[in-house]
C-alpha cells in the first residue's frame, strides 16, 4: 500500500472534522443528525478494530464486549439519574422490594461512570490480552475466543433481567449528566461530543501509525517471529493495540446510549460484533479513514435498508462480506492505489492483492 | 449420586450432539485450516432436510433413517459448492475464510427464514425413539441414546475412512505435506473438495440429530457454531480423540451447570471453562508435534 504523506492524512482528518462538526449540524435535520451520531459511535469502535485488525493482524470479533462495557456503564448511570433516589422502574417491575444491586450503586457518581467507561475496557482487555498473547493464542483461535466472549456476555445480560434489563435492555433516559435529553439543543451537543470523539480517535490512530510503535505493530502483524528474534516481545505490542481498540469500542458504546436512547444485548452480541467488522472490511482494514467511513456506510445501510427492506439487507450484508473479502481484501480504500497501479503498468496485475496474500501467508 | 446420573447421561447426549457438530469442523478446520462459519448453517440444512424428507415419507419410523444419508449428501453438496466457488481462492488467507463464510452463513440463514416458517418446523420423532431406558433408576429417553450411537458410528466411520481407505491416506498425506503429496501424484484439489464434502456432510447428519432434540429453525446453526469451534479448539487440531473428549466434557459440564444454575448461565460458564482451559493449554488437549515455531 502506498503510504500517504502525514500532512495529507492530517488535512483529511481536518476536512472530516469540519464536515462532521460544522456542516452536518447546519445541513441535516434533527432526525438525520441523530442517525449520523449513531454512525459516529460505530465508527469510533471501527477505528479501534482497524487498528487491532488491519494494523495488528488480530481479528477482534468480539468488540461487542467492550462496546457493552461502555454502553452499559453509561446506561446504568443515565438510568439512575432518571430514577433519582428510587430504584429504577424496570427493577421494581420484577421485584418491588429488593434493593438496588450492589454493582449499580457506584454508577450514581458521574466521575465513577466516566472512569469506568475508560478503565473497565482497559482492565478487561488488558487481562484477556495478556493471558492470550503471552500464550501465543492468535489467528482463528483468537477470533473465535473473542466472538465466544461476545456471545457469552450477550447471553448473560439476556438472562439477568432484573440486574441488567435482560433482552429489553435499558432505555427511557431523560437526563444526560444534568442535561435534558429531549431538548434539541442538547441533542446537537451529544452529537457533537460523539463526532468530536471520533475525530480524536482518528487523530490518536494517525499518531500511532506514524510512530515507531505503529511500525512495530505492522512488523508484528507481518512477521511475528522476526520481531521476536529482534528482541521485542510481540505480546506486549499486540496487547497495547488490543487495549486501545477495546477502549475505543467502549467510548463508542458509551456515546451510543444517549444518542440512540436504548441498549440491548442485540446491540453487543455476535451479530452486532460482526456488523462492526463488516464496515471495517468494506472501508479498508489497514487504512486510516477506511474503517470509520466503512462503518458509517454500513451503519447507514443498517438504518435505512435494514428498516425498509430487512430481508434484502441481510443478503446485501452477506454478499458484501463475500465480495469484499474475496476481491478487495484491503477494502474500498485500496481502489485508488489499484487504479494507479493499473495505469502505470497496464499489463501487470495490480500488486496490493498479491502483497496482501503474501502477508497473510507469512502471518499464518 | 441420584442427581448425578441424569446429568451425566443428559450431558453425554449433549456432548454427542456437540461432537457431531464438531466432527465436520475438525475435518475442515483441523485438516484443511479453513474456518467455516457456515458450518452451523450446513447443520441447519440437515435439519430442514429431515423435515422435507418427512413430507415425502410420512411414516416417521422410516423417514429419519432415510433422512440421515440424504442430509449428508445435501449438506455435503452445499459444502462442495462453497469450496468450488469461494473457499478454493482463499487457502492462502485462512483468517479471511472466516469472514467470507460469515457472509455465506448470513445468506443461508436469511434464505431459510424466508423459505420456511419463521417459528421453525416440527420434525416428528420416530416411534422407536419414544421409549425410555432405565439406567440405575433413571428413565433415560431413547433419543438421547440414539444421538450417542449416531455420534459413535460417525466417529468410527470417519476414523476408519481416514485410516484404511486410499482416500483417507491421500487426505492425511495432503495434510502432512501438500507439496510432497502433489509430487507423488495425488490431486490435492480433488482431495480438498472431497474433504470439504465429507466435513459439510457430517454437519448435515448432526442437523438430523439436532432436529430430533431441539427445534428446527433458521437460527439453530448459529447456536451450535461457537460451541463446536470451542470443542475443536479445546480438543486440539488434527486429532479426533481430543475432539471426542472435549465434546463429552463440555456436554456434561453444560448439563451439570444447567442443573445447578440456569440454562443460559450454564452456557456462559461452559464458555468460560473452555476459554480458561485454552489459556492453560492453547494447543488443545492433544497435538500433533511439529517443529514449527508458531
Amino acid at each position: 500500500m502506498t503510504k500517504l504523506k502525514p500532512w495529507i492524512s492530517l488535512s483529511g482528518i481536518g476536512v472530516f472534522a469540519v464536515l462532521l462538526l460544522v456542516i452536518a449540524p447546519l445541513v441535516l435535520s434533527d432526525h438525520w443528525l441523530n442517525n449520523v451520531g449513531k454512525y459516529c459511535c460505530w465508527a469510533i469502535a471501527a477505528v479501534g478494530i482497524g487498528f487491532a485488525w488491519g494494523r495488528g493482524g488480530m481479528l477482534v470479533m468480539g468488540q461487542g464486549v467492550f462496546f457493552a462495557l461502555g454502553a452499559y456503564s453509561m446506561a446504568m448511570h443515565l438510568t439512575l439519574e432518571t430514577a433519582g433516589d428510587q430504584v429504577p422502574g424496570f427493577m421494581v417491575l420484577y421485584d418491588p422490594l429488593a434493593p438496588l444491586p450492589a454493582f449499580w450503586e457506584p454508577f450514581r457518581s458521574t466521575g465513577f461512570t466516566l472512569l469506568a467507561i475508560v478503565l473497565l475496557p482497559v482492565v478487561v482487555a488488558g487481562i484477556l490480552g495478556y493471558a492470550l498473547f503471552k500464550r501465543r493464542v492468535k489467528g482463528a483461535y483468537f477470533a473465535i475466543l473473542t466472538q465466544a466472549l461476545a456471545v457469552a456476555l450477550a447471553t448473560l445480560i439476556s438472562s439477568t433481567i432484573r440486574e441488567t434489563g435482560g433482552d429489553t435492555g435499558l432505555s427511557d433516559f431523560k437526563y444526560f449528566f444534568g442535561f435534558v435529553l429531549n431538548d434539541p439543543a442538547n441533542k446537537v451537543m451529544v452529537y457533537s461530543i460523539a463526532a468530536a470523539l471520533l475525530i480524536v480517535c482518528l487523530l490518536a490512530v494517525w499518531q500511532f501509525y506514524r510512530s515507531r510503535f505503529g511500525e512495530l505493530l505492522v512488523a508484528t502483524r507481518d512477521a511475528e517471529e522476526r520481531v521476536r528474534f529482534l528482541g521485542y516481545d510481540p505480546a506486549n505490542v499486540k496487547l497495547v493495540a488490543f487495549v486501545v481498540s477495546a477502549l475505543m469500542a467502549s467510548i463508542g458504546g458509551a456515546m451510543f446510549v444517549p444518542i440512540v436512547g436504548i441498549i440491548t444485548p442485540a446491540e453487543i452480541g455476535a451479530a452486532a460484533s460482526i456488523l462492526m467488522i463488516a464496515g471495517v472490511a468494506l472501508g479498508g482494514r489497514a487504512s486510516l479513514f477506511g474503517p470509520a467511513l466503512g462503518a458509517m456506510a454500513v451503519g447507514w445501510g443498517q438504518s435505512s435498508l435494514g428498516s425498509t427492506w430487512p430481508d434484502g439487507w441481510t443478503y446485501v450484508l452477506g454478499l458484501l462480506f463475500i465480495v469484499v473479502i474475496l476481491f478487495l481484501p484491503q477494502g474500498l480504500s485500496s481502489l485508488p492505489a489499484r487504479f494507479a497501479a493499473l495505469r502505470r503498468r497496464p499489463t501487470v496485475q495490480p500488486t496490493p492483492a498479491i502483497a496482501a496474500a503474501q502477508l497473510e501467508e507469512v502471518r499464518s | 449420586m441420584d442427581a448425578l446420573i441424569p446429568q451425566l447421561l443428559n450431558g453425554s447426549a449433549q456432548g454427542a450432539l456437540l461432537l457431531l457438530a464438531a466432527l465436520g469442523l475438525s475435518l475442515t478446520f483441523g485438516q484443511m485450516g479453513v474456518i467455516n462459519m457456515a458450518h452451523g448453517e450446513f447443520l441447519m440444512l440437515g435439519a430442514f432436510t429431515a423435515y422435507l424428507v418427512q413430507q415425502v415419507i410420512a411414516a416417521s419410523d422410516l423417514s429419519i433413517p432415510v433422512a440421515l444419508p440424504v442430509a449428508f449428501v445435501v449438506a455435503g453438496l452445499f459444502g462442495l459448492v462453497l469450496e468450488v466457488t469461494i473457499i478454493r481462492w482463499m487457502y492462502r488467507r485462512p483468517l479471511d475464510t472466516l469472514l467470507v463464510t460469515v457472509g455465506v452463513s448470513l445468506i443461508l440463514q436469511q434464505a431459510a427464514l424466508q423459505i420456511f416458517p419463521s417459528q421453525g418446523v416440527p420434525v416428528e420423532k420416530p416411534s422407536w425413539l419414544d421409549g425410555q431406558l432405565n439406567v440405575l433408576g433413571y428413565n433415560w429417553p431413547l433419543r438421547q441414546l440414539f444421538t450417542i450411537v449416531l455420534a459413535a458410528v460417525c466417529v468410527a466411520g470417519l476414523s476408519a475412512w481416514l485410516k484404511y481407505t486410499s482416500f483417507g491416506r491421500r487426505i492425511r498425506a495432503t495434510v502432512h505435506n501438500r507439496d510432497l503429496a502433489e509430487t507423488t501424484g495425488i490431486s490435492t484439489r480433488t482431495i480438498d473438495r472431497l474433504t470439504f464434502f465429507v466435513g459439510s456432510g457430517l454437519a448435515g447428519v448432526a442437523g438430523v440429530a439436532a432436529s430430533l432434540i431441539g427445534g428446527t429453525n433458521s437460527q439453530m446453526g448459529a447456536q451450535y457454531i461457537i460451541p463446536a469451534f470451542l470443542v475443536v479448539a479445546a480438543g486440539g487440531i488434527g486429532q479426533l480423540k481430543g475432539t471426542i473428549i472435549a465434546a463429552w466434557v463440555v456436554g456434561v459440564a453444560l448439563s451439570c451447570f444447567a442443573y445447578w444454575t440456569t440454562g443460559s448461565l450454564a452456557q456462559v460458564l461452559a464458555f468460560i471453562l473452555v476459554i480458561v482451559f485454552l489459556q492453560l493449554r492453547p494447543q488443545g488437549l492433544f497435538t500433533v508435534r511439529t517443529r514449527s515455531l508458531a
